[in-house]
């Protein structure tokens, strides 16, 4: 009964339409950012552009403040993932796999943490970090998404490494590797397919996150992306291919990133437990 | 052989340390009236009752709710339209699944500041307005009070219906074809089939969803900022927004830490109920 009849080639089409409508901000976005300033200002954003200008794009990158926001994003970012990566996957299969019930409690502990939001704990955190002078640091920074995100990656790591198999650390246990070889070299190549979720799922986050970046970052030397693009944005109103240049400058990064590993992006969302 | 507990400790002092002792933190400087330096007093439900008798937080709660509301209404019917429009058959399946993900995955500040200019005045909404219902029938979108929100939440939408896409999409896949086909041989049509057979087993993967987005639809904080920065006179402020700006911008620490309890409440009413009831259970993968 599922044969592609003449309504699915109906249904096809309409959602075709739809999908192209639901895009369009995309078409308007590369218009406008390729016009020049004074095409830009003449004619509506809806016409194309008669020709390429990127008079947008070198006054979206001089000041400098987007790419400077991109490398302190890519550092917090990717020191953030490292951290949890590394701490996540140790607490989560100890958490796993001991004999002791407070295994089951750590679990518990980081399944609440999810749902706690984290906007009340906002404030003991900024006051704690300022008297550590952790304020405006990378590493900071890398500390405080290391603890936000660590009950969703222990969550994510705890419930795959319950379905492992243990005869491959047994017969290594068995060989005589220490129990951290037994760890590095069998138990973590085995949580890949884990690890991988957590990487993509608390990447997006960090990279997109504002609220906190604007709490934390605002004012300091180390603007993020995000605080980048609000200083940017913000301050510019009506040079509109300028604006434009700058957020495909800005979004393009995580855009690339996405069509190459959409599949783990969308397998991640499907699961539904992002809060 | 089993791996020494205390492997977990690091990753579980952190834990507790930013989840459950800084959030208690907070919980106690909701009841104090302390601005940042020196000392404070404890001034039992003081913040309280001046936040629930300051228009502002009246405001900022109602918008929070509606929008919140109206967010996980619209996501979920077009994300479930989108899903069982893509689910089988079509050609293009994969490709527009791809597609319509997009917004998801960009910064939802750099997202807004897209539709900022979409919304202005002289921008491409007020063209097509104009061109279909007359040049009378533009509006002020983001400098208009009654516009604001809906401003804000036509955002929210675009951005967060692909997320629900998916998770319907996997909910689907989780659908035995054989049950559908058995109902269509035994003569039910397409509504009896949606309504009696597929909705029953979607009932997790509904809870899930809803959920998630009326979390995500209470915490709504970068569109606000990027499309209105809360305005025009106030009228598009959130809860979030106002813990932002009562704790950080107005150095009100007490008075910031009992908005974001509220807002905090409000979450978890949410999200405890929905833990209770998809617990064990487990959603459908999509390939």
């Amino acid at each position: 009964m599922y044969r592609y009849r003449w309504t699915t080639a109906v249904r096809e089409g309409l959602i075709l339409v739809v999908a192209f409508a639901i895009l369009v901000p995309f078409y308007l976005l590369v218009n406008v950012a390729i016009k020049s300033t004074d095409e830009a200002l003449d004619t509506s954003p809806a016409t194309p552009a008669h020709s390429l200008s990127l008079q947008g794009f070198a006054e979206a990158l001089a000041g400098g403040g987007l790419l400077n926001g991109m490398l302190n994003s890519l550092i917090i970012t990717a020191g953030s993932i490292a951290a949890l990566v590394a701490i996540g996957s140790l607490t989560a299969y100890a958490l796993a796999t001991t004999d002791s019930r407070w295994g089951e409690l750590g679990y518990l502990a980081a399944l609440i943490g999810i749902i706690l939001p984290f906007q009340l704990g906002l404030l003991p955190t900024y006051i704690a970090m300022r008297n550590l002078h952790l304020i405006g640091t990378h590493i900071g920074m890398i500390i405080l998404y290391t603890g936000m995100f660590m009950p969703f990656t222990v969550f994510l790591y705890a419930g795959f490494a319950r379905g492992l198999p243990r005869e491959y650390e047994e017969a290594a246990w068995v060989d005589g590797a220490s129990r951290f070889q037994t760890f590095t070299r069998v138990v973590f190549p085995l949580l890949a397919p884990a690890t991988g979720t957590v990487a993509i799922m608390n990447g997006l986050a960090i990279w997109n996150d504002f609220f906190n970046s604007l709490i934390f970052l605002s004012g300091s030397k180390i603007p993020t992306l995000t605080i980048a693009i609000y200083a940017f944005a913000g301050g510019e109103v009506s040079r509109w291919n300028v604006i434009f240049s700058g957020l495909i400058v800005a979004i393009l990064p995580m855009l690339i990133f996405y069509l190459f590993a959409q599949r783990q992006f969308i397998q991640g969302f499907a699961g539904g437990i992002k809060s | 052989m089993a791996v020494p507990g205390w492997w977990a400790l690091p990753g579980m002092a952190l834990l507790l340390v930013v989840h459950y002792v800084a959030v208690g933190a907070g919980g106690v400087f909701a009841f104090t009236d302390w601005r940042g330096l020196g000392s404070f007093n404890f001034v039992g439900l003081t913040n309280f009752v001046t936040a629930f008798q300051s228009p502002t937080v009246i405001t900022a709660l109602w918008n929070t709710l509606f929008l919140a509301v109206s967010f996980v209404v619209l996501t979920n019917l077009f994300g479930l339209l989108l899903a069982l429009a893509l689910n089988r058959q079509l050609k293009a399946r994969y490709v527009l699944r791809t597609l319509l993900f997009i917004p998801a995955v960009l910064s939802p500040l750099a997202v807004s500041y897209v539709w900022k200019v979409i919304f202005q005045y002289d921008g491409p909404l007020n063209d097509l307005v104009a061109t279909v219902f007359g040049a009378n029938a533009v509006q002020l979108w983001l400098g208009d009070p009654n516009w604001a929100v809906w401003a804000v939440l036509t955002v929210m939408v675009w951005t967060n219906t692909g997320i629900v896409m998916v998770i319907y999409l996997a909910g689907l896949a989780g659908v035995p074809q054989e049950i559908e086909e058995a109902a269509a041989v035994d003569g039910a049509s397409v509504w009896a089939r949606f309504f009696f057979v597929v909705m029953p087993q979607l009932r997790p993967t509904i809870v899930i969803a809803t959920t998630l987005m009326l979390i995500r639809g209470l915490r709504v904080f970068d569109e606000v900022i990027a499309l209105t920065g809360g305005g025009p006179y106030g009228a598009s402020k959130t809860l979030s927004t106002q813990v932002w700006r009562q704790t950080f911008v107005a150095g009100r620490f007490g008075y910031g830490s009992a908005i974001a309890l509220v807002l905090t409440l409000l979450i978890v009413m949410v999200a405890v109920p929905q833990n209770i009831l998809t617990r064990g259970r487990s959603q459908g993968r999509v390939n």
